[in-house]
């Protein structure tokens, strides 16, 4: 366990995830009881799922009655990043003993930027400094949904255009990918299959719960094609 | 049709459980080799391609030939993305794009 003076300053370079869980926490809530689930889905949902974006497009997915196939292979892929966390974290790991299973649990974006940044102080142990982090990020998202849930169930005003929230969620995400990248083209390539499964669901050619899987497929194809030689290049 | 409680909940558990093998796959295979390089290409460039199609899907319900013709929406993504390259601070990116998109819908 970790001493008081080691949990504190633990605990003060979580305050910006503090925020950041509060502030998508609480969205994500209100837009679950607003699809019509009751409050109780936002916390099973945080407890075991504690993952930002893939709640939040589970609530998109669950709203427009999605069958459970498409969901999975779409939260995969949605997911897909986590490995390279992992990847990147399998050194960085390698004394924290007991908390590693925990620490893999609660390896969220935001608690990895933490986790790669962080510098465990003399004398404390690295897995509890770390797992310290990690779950008091994890507390911050439960809270956050159960909060926004509940204000959802009580508050007598509409919240239609919340869940814009998840848009802008998005666009954030993208904007910190194109900075570390520098690369624009798999984003443009995602633009322009995502229009062109949307015109195939206006025409009534695509089914709406897979327009997500089409474009992601029709992106992928798009990407071999254009950088696959190019990545095999550089890998060799 | 939204899918029905219990089928969420199905739903929840099993995404949960694909998540944590993602988040533990590393650690399982490749503590000792290096990973392939179909799951390097994917690292490399999918994410920000899947963040793409996830903003544009969004929007798939916005009509861009009809008044208003989605102005909430793509001011509510510019406001976004200017606060973001601006502040940097994803709280204020978020609330901010989110006010400006929910104001401009009562218009």
């Amino acid at each position: 366990m970790l001493s008081q003076v080691h949990f504190r300053r633990a605990a003060r370079t979580t305050i910006p995830v503090f925020f950041g869980y509060i502030a998508i926490g609480i969205p994500f809530g209100l837009m679950l009881v607003n699809a019509g689930y009751p409050w109780w889905l936002s916390a099973v949902m945080s407890v075991f799922m504690y993952a930002g974006a893939g709640e939040y497009m589970a609530v998109a997915l669950f709203a427009a009655g999605t069958p459970l196939a498409a969901i999975l292979l779409a939260e995969l892929f949605v997911n897909i990043r986590h490995i390279v966390y992992g990847l990147s974290l399998i050194t960085r790991f390698k004394d924290v003993g007991k908390w590693k299973p925990l620490l893999v649990f609660l390896l969220t974006d935001e608690t990895y930027a933490l986790l790669t940044d962080v510098i465990v102080p003399d004398g404390a142990d690295a897995g509890a400094y770390y797992g310290t982090i990690a779950v008091l990020d994890y507390v911050y998202w439960i809270s956050g949904s159960v909060i926004g849930a509940l204000l959802g169930t009580v508050l007598p005003f509409s919240f239609a255009g919340v869940d814009f929230a998840l848009t802008a969620l998005f666009t954030v995400l993208l904007i910190n990918q194109v900075r570390a990248s520098r690369d624009f083209l798999p984003p443009a390539i995602g633009i322009a299959t995502t229009m062109v499964a949307i015109v195939l669901f206006r025409a009534g050619i695509l089914p709406g719960q897979h327009i997500i899987m089409a474009a992601i497929a029709l992106g992928l194809a798009a990407l071999v094609a254009v950088r696959g030689r190019k990545f095999r290049a550089e890998e060799s | 049709m939204r899918l029905p409680l219990s089928s969420a909940f199905v739903a929840t558990v099993l995404t949960a459980a694909v998540i944590f093998l993602l988040r533990a796959f590393p650690f399982l295979l490749f503590s000792k080799k290096d990973p392939p390089p179909f799951l390097r290409f994917i690292e490399k460039y999918i994410p920000s391609m899947i963040m793409a199609i996830l903003i544009v899907y969004c929007l798939k319900d916005v009509r861009v030939t009809v008044a208003p013709f989605g102005i909430a929406s793509f001011v509510g993504i510019a406001v976004t993305a200017v606060l973001h390259v601006w502040r940097n601070n994803a709280m204020i990116s978020i609330f901010g794009g989110t006010i400006v998109y929910m104001l401009l819908r009562l218009l």
